[in-house]
């Protein structure tokens, strides 16, 4: 009988402490919209043409692709495609978090991993010139995680 | 510590009758600074009027000047002038060091200055108070406009006969002076004495400039610009005025220093994702390329006799310093601590190299020795980089960057220099916000 209790108070508090956890963690999700390092929000997202976003996302200190960023150039590609006389830079930043020459290379590497997706996916190169601005330009002035993770980024930029 | 040691040494051999007097705790690397009375320098009654400053002013202002400096480095402690017994006149010709050694100066500056002919005159004199002697006297003549650097000249003086190294004084700091909000900051290349003094502007703001370093003759400077939105290394003459682009890459180039014979700029070229070290002879044009890897490859620096390079690679997976030939051979990984490493500077002595760690989330400011053992880490901070060397190669200047909140509030970039020891840690004044600092050589050699 008493073991029973204890079982069911055990059983009580693990459950509330689950339910507070969920509650924790769907708070954080919709304040902070950070998947494993990676910004997945629309906030300062601008589009080329509707539903066409002009920018990706990286994780810290990185220059590969996710999945999302993969998404958002091909459809980059595809309005690239349709529009042919459209010429674009693609600006490649990094966040303040990093020291300033490495930054102006991170940012490099992270507008030409954008470029050579988008010709892969048929654009010419001619079409696409690119720039880095390294930390110089954050679009987020803030010091936190998700001003840093928006910051991270590579914009496509109309050149004509 | 072995430099403390020796200043250490040096005072026990200059002041040798006051053993009891000087205290040292080698083991802490910290230093009881010496206490010193600089007296104001005796302004001739013969003196001429001038135009455009109070001549009368001049002897306590050039004091002032010493004082600052000498008190700046942390090694010396100068007294207040209201004990001082000795009128400036009686004290330079014949000092009654029983006076000075009642207020417990260990040292004693006097001198006198004289306009005469448009032209300013400056003596100075040190004695040792304890062993009643004179260590130095010297006289300059410049024009009056030059009074500041007089005062730094002196000052190098002073500090090279007390400590037995070469003095820092009169030099200047190129930096990057900000303005505007963080997301949109107007940047100019910024020129000014080593105490913050006599600032000016070498470009306007219209671009983007990143990272000046000096010529070894302090005459020309290589910085970055985004003139035209067309990242490049330039160069500039900072007399004339005149600059150029730095070879003619087809992509950004940045990270530009010179070689420590000012022959050739070593810099990274970035091309298809790709940053590697070249380097340009200025004369001949010639262009090498120095590091030929798929990782970025930044932030180059010789060895003081030119026959090594430190530079900044991911060649690893995360950013750490390495060291080569230069030529390029013999590539060789220094930095294997948790963490990440940039900014490497080769120490002008040769033996240090300057880096920014980043660990944690901190940002540290340290010295190793070449060959990357020995990490000492001087300061911890939310954000700091790219340290500078003095030229005698016992101080640091670098930037520190502070959080800024949700809309960029609270942001600032200001200068700081800290002894290699890891004491004496000071923010530069400089009249915006400020960073990349580099500190030129000595201005008179």
């Amino acid at each position: 009988m008493r073991f029973s209790k204890a079982l069911r108070n055990l059983f009580l508090v693990l459950f509330s402490a689950l339910m507070i956890s969920a509650c924790a963690t769907a708070k954080k999700e919709a304040a902070d919209p950070l998947k494993n390092d990676v910004y997945t929000g629309t906030e300062t997202v601008e589009y080329l043409a509707n539903g066409v976003p002009d920018r990706v996302f990286f994780a810290t200190n990185k220059f590969s692709l996710t999945t999302a960023a993969r998404d958002t150039l091909r459809k980059q590609a595809t309005w690239l495609r349709k529009n042919k006389d459209i010429t674009v830079t693609i600006e490649g930043h990094a966040d303040e978090r990093g020291t300033r020459e490495y930054n102006l290379a991170l940012g490099e590497r992270r507008a030409n991993a954008a470029k050579d997706y988008l010709m892969t996916y048929g654009v010419s190169g001619k079409r696409l010139s690119v720039i880095s601005y390294g930390k110089e330009r954050p679009v987020n002035p803030a010091s936190s995680p998700l001003a840093w993770s928006q910051n991270r980024r590579s914009v496509t930029v109309k050149a004509n | 510590m072995k430099k403390i040691f020796f200043i250490f040494l040096f005072f026990i051999i200059s002041f040798k009758n006051a053993y009891s007097l000087i205290k040292v705790d080698i083991t802490r690397g910290n230093l009881d600074p010496l206490p010193i009375a600089i007296s104001p320098l005796h302004v001739d009654s013969k003196s001429e009027k001038l135009s455009l400053f109070d001549t009368d002013k001049l002897g306590e202002e050039i004091s002032e000047v010493i004082e600052q400096n000498l008190r700046s480095t942390g090694l010396f402690n100068p007294l207040k002038k209201d004990s001082f017994v000795q009128k400036p006149d009686i004290a330079h010709l014949k000092p009654r060091f029983e006076d000075w050694r009642l207020i417990k100066a260990q040292a004693l500056i006097t001198g006198k200055v004289l306009v005469k002919n448009k032209k300013l005159k400056v003596e100075f004199r040190l004695w040792d108070t304890i062993a009643s002697k004179e260590m130095i006297a010297l006289s300059f003549t410049t024009t009056p406009l030059n009074w500041r650097r007089v005062a730094h000249i002196i000052s190098d003086k002073i500090y090279e006969r007390l400590t037995g190294e070469s003095g820092y004084f009169d030099t200047r700091i190129i930096y990057v002076a900000e303005t505007g909000p963080k997301d949109r900051r107007i940047k100019k290349l910024g020129l000014m004495d080593q105490d913050g003094y006599n600032a000016k502007y070498l470009t306007l703001g219209n671009e983007l400039v990143l990272t000046p370093r000096f010529n070894p003759t302090n005459q020309l400077v290589t910085y970055m610009s985004y003139f035209k939105n067309m990242p490049r290394v330039y160069l500039l003459d900072i007399e004339t005025g005149i600059q150029e682009v730095v070879g003619s890459f087809p992509g950004m180039t940045f990270a530009p220093r010179f070689s420590p014979d000012g022959k050739k700029i070593i810099m990274s070229f970035a091309k298809d994702g790709n940053s590697d070290i070249y380097t340009m002879d200025l004369k001949t044009r010639v262009v090498e390329k120095i590091t030929n890897h798929p990782s970025i490859d930044t932030s180059p620096s010789y060895s003081p006799d030119g026959k090594f390079i430190c530079f900044n690679s991911d060649r690893s997976g995360v950013q750490q310093i390495y060291v080569m030939r230069s030529d390029g051979t013999q590539v060789k990984r220094i930095t294997f601590g948790t963490g990440l490493y940039g900014t490497p500077v080769w120490s002008p002595r040769g033996d240090l190299i300057a880096f920014t760690k980043v660990r944690k989330g901190r940002f540290y400011i340290g010295v190793m020795r070449a060959d990357g053992t020995g990490e000492r880490l001087l300061t911890e901070n939310f954000y700091q980089e790219a340290p500078s060397w003095s030229p005698n190669g016992r101080v640091l200047i670098f930037y520190r960057e502070t959080k800024s909140g949700a809309k960029g509030e609270g942001f600032s970039a200001k200068l700081w220099s800290i002894d290699i020891t890891g004491y004496n840690e000071r923010q530069i004044k400089t009249e915006t916000d400020a960073s990349d600092p580099s500190w030129s050589s000595l201005l008179s050699k």
